[in-house]
């Protein structure tokens, strides 16, 4: 004995303790739970040692109350008690297969009644609501809805509000119906005049031109007119093509029937971040002369 | 709110389904067992092994003991609801794609697809007392609908099943001699395939959604047409709250092209909107991909939704909720 507690080292405080515990554990009699009773009274009985080294019973009584009680029928409740099945049968607890979300969900209430407004966007409505949005309709302007080649619209479009100035023979994938039937000279067509040669171009930089550079080699005139429309109406647009590439050369005009729709498309637009580029909007120079 | 989420199934869920106190919640998916839980914790009570496919609608009777359930594995099976062993199989030479029991529970309607040859057609099966005695003998099968026939429900006293389906038509069959009685009119009616249809809880009106983006409120008896709900997005699931005048319709675009767009075109919340007034009252956001199933429990305080992300979500109504004003 003495030499065995020789050569053991003092049992520090903390396996003291430990082996105490258990040692004395053992001893306990074991917990015991009653209930609950038809009053919903539940009794958990347990023994524990005090500081002292003294046998405690402590006996906690609670009292167990359903709140769904009054809500469930007899039946359901009856199948609270049924015994799982399945997959469910080695669930453990660690499965967390139901879990509480940690977000809180809202009924999120609609925004205005705005949002019915644009919906009901008639097909003649060809005004779309200003701001560029990734997906907008080129034929009836709507928004989001469509691209323009999957517009259903594409037959009712009217027509004459597209390209009055475009001759009808130059090819428009963009904006079918878009030639008008009544027939044009050609040399009244705008895009004879363009090919004239400058100074008779020249001539249709009427009032009310403004020019537009910067512009990414994939803008073309329908591009031009659904960035600009929602200003005010446009009389003309025009983006300059290199006639030997098929590309844009990164400038074009845009003819506004108001002045003041033009200068605010130009407060608007100039300096407006368009296909990855910004756009330089301006006054036509040209007009001065 | 704070919703419960359900994760027990691997793969989009189809079908959802209270039982008639509202206790238990039914869960079909596109994997292979459909799953029943607690509807007030969201507790898992067990799953139903057996079927080979997914598993596209179920029905429970009324007094929560019996399950049917229709699968793309060609069969539909009748299950004990306590236990979750299945009873009995009936067997079909396509998958079936909807069923449920009549008023009493003795008979079932199940719906088949068309396939290999087949078309699709309306099953109507005795349901017996004790599933010993059950046969597989079809009461009654109609035809003629093209396409799928996404869902097919009781009419008042059994007389009649509606039926509506991939055909964007909706019609109602005498359920005893298996003739056409009412088609809905092609003006009116949908414009695409219809993919849900709910019956009010008293059975006198029901809504159908519709891949057209809208939901529409139908008399059961006269069959003409009630309320249209226009949304912006296809609907895949609407149910109806048997306590306010409210509809949810639940959808999004198509599974196949989520991933192309930005996940806030997706439009993956439930939307609530109110039944007379055809407005809409609110969304609920949460699922990460379109609501497939959407039931509101008997209570009218609580609605289930299943997405495409295989979730099943359990809302539990706030009290503001109930005094909702437009």
């Amino acid at each position: 004995m003495v030499a065995d507690a020789a050569a053991q080292p003092k049992p520090r405080w903390w396996e003291l303790d430990d082996d105490d515990g258990e040692d004395l554990d053992f001893l306990l009699p074991p917990k015991q739970v009653i209930g609950p009773d038809q009053n919903g009274i539940k009794k958990v009985i347990e023994y524990k040692f005090n500081e002292e080294g003294n046998k405690v019973k402590i006996t906690t009584t609670t009292k167990v109350r359903k709140l769904a009680n009054a809500r469930l029928s007899k039946r359901a409740v009856e199948r609270r008690s049924w015994s799982k099945f399945g997959d469910a049968v080695h669930e453990d607890v660690g499965a967390r297969l139901t879990m509480v979300s940690t977000e809180e969900i809202l009924l999120e209430r609609p925004r205005a009644p705005g949002s019915k407004q644009e919906e009901s966007n008639a097909p003649g409505d060809l005004l779309p609501k200003g701001g560029a949005v990734l997906m907008v309709c080129r034929t009836c302007g709507k928004k989001g809805d469509h691209w323009t080649s999957r517009c259903p619209y594409k037959d009712l479009a009217n027509p004459s509000d597209v390209f009055v100035d475009k001759p009808p023979t130059e090819a428009q994938p963009q904006a079918p119906g878009g030639g008008k039937s009544s027939y044009v000279p050609p040399g009244m067509r705008a895009g004879a005049a363009e090919r004239g040669g400058t100074d008779m171009g020249r001539r249709r930089h009427e009032e009310n031109s403004v020019r537009v550079t910067n512009l990414s080699e994939d803008t073309r005139e329908p591009d031009l007119l659904e960035l600009f429309r929602p200003f005010g109406p446009v009389s003309r647009t025009y983006v300059a093509i290199d006639q030997k590439t098929g590309y844009s050369r990164g400038f074009g005009f845009v003819n506004f029937v108001s002045r003041e729709d033009a200068e605010r498309a130009i407060s608007k637009l100039n300096g407006y971040g368009y296909d990855n580029l910004i756009l330089r909007v301006e006054w036509a120079a040209p007009r001065a002369n | 709110m704070r919703p419960i989420l359900m994760k027990g199934h691997e793969r989009p869920l189809t079908f959802l389904k209270y039982n008639r106190d509202g206790d238990l919640l039914f869960s079909c998916a596109k994997d292979h067992n459909p799953t029943v839980w607690f509807a007030d914790n969201g507790e898992r009570l067990g799953t139903y092994r057996g079927h080979n496919g997914a598993v596209w609608c179920c029905d429970v009777s009324r007094d929560s003991s019996l399950l049917i359930t229709g699968s793309a594995d060609q069969s539909a099976k009748l299950w004990s609801v306590q236990t979750g062993s299945p009873l009995f199989t009936f067997n079909f030479e396509s998958p079936t794609r909807s069923v449920d029991f009549s008023v009493g529970d003795k008979l079932a309607v199940i719906t088949t697809d068309p396939f290999m040859g087949s078309s699709s057609a309306i099953h109507v099966k005795r349901i017996a007392q004790d599933p010993n005695d059950q046969d597989a003998e079809s009461v009654l099968v109609l035809k003629g609908p093209q396409g799928r026939i996404n869902r097919a429900v009781w009419g008042p006293l059994n007389r009649t099943i509606i039926s509506a389906g991939e055909d964007s038509v909706i019609r109602i069959w005498d359920s005893e001699t298996g003739k056409l009685l009412k088609e809905s009119e092609k003006e009116i009616g949908h414009k695409k395939a219809i993919t849900s249809l709910a019956k009010s809880i008293d059975g006198s009106h029901f809504l159908t959604g519709s891949l057209d983006k809208s939901a529409k409120l139908w008399d059961t008896r006269t069959l003409t047409l009630l309320k249209t709900y226009a949304t912006e997005r296809p609907v895949n699931a609407v149910t109806m709250s048997p306590l306010l005048d409210h509809v949810v319709l639940g959808g999004g675009q198509d599974a196949s092209s989520v991933t192309t767009t930005d996940h806030r075109a997706g439009k993956f919340e439930a939307k609530f909107y109110d039944k007379i007034l055809q407005e809409e009252i609110g969304g609920v956001k949460g699922h990460f991909g379109p609501i497939n199933a959407l039931a509101f429990n008997p209570d009218g305080r609580s609605f289930a939704s299943g997405g495409e992300d295989g979730y099943v979500r359990l809302h539990h109504m706030d009290a503001d909720y109930f005094n909702i004003k437009l």
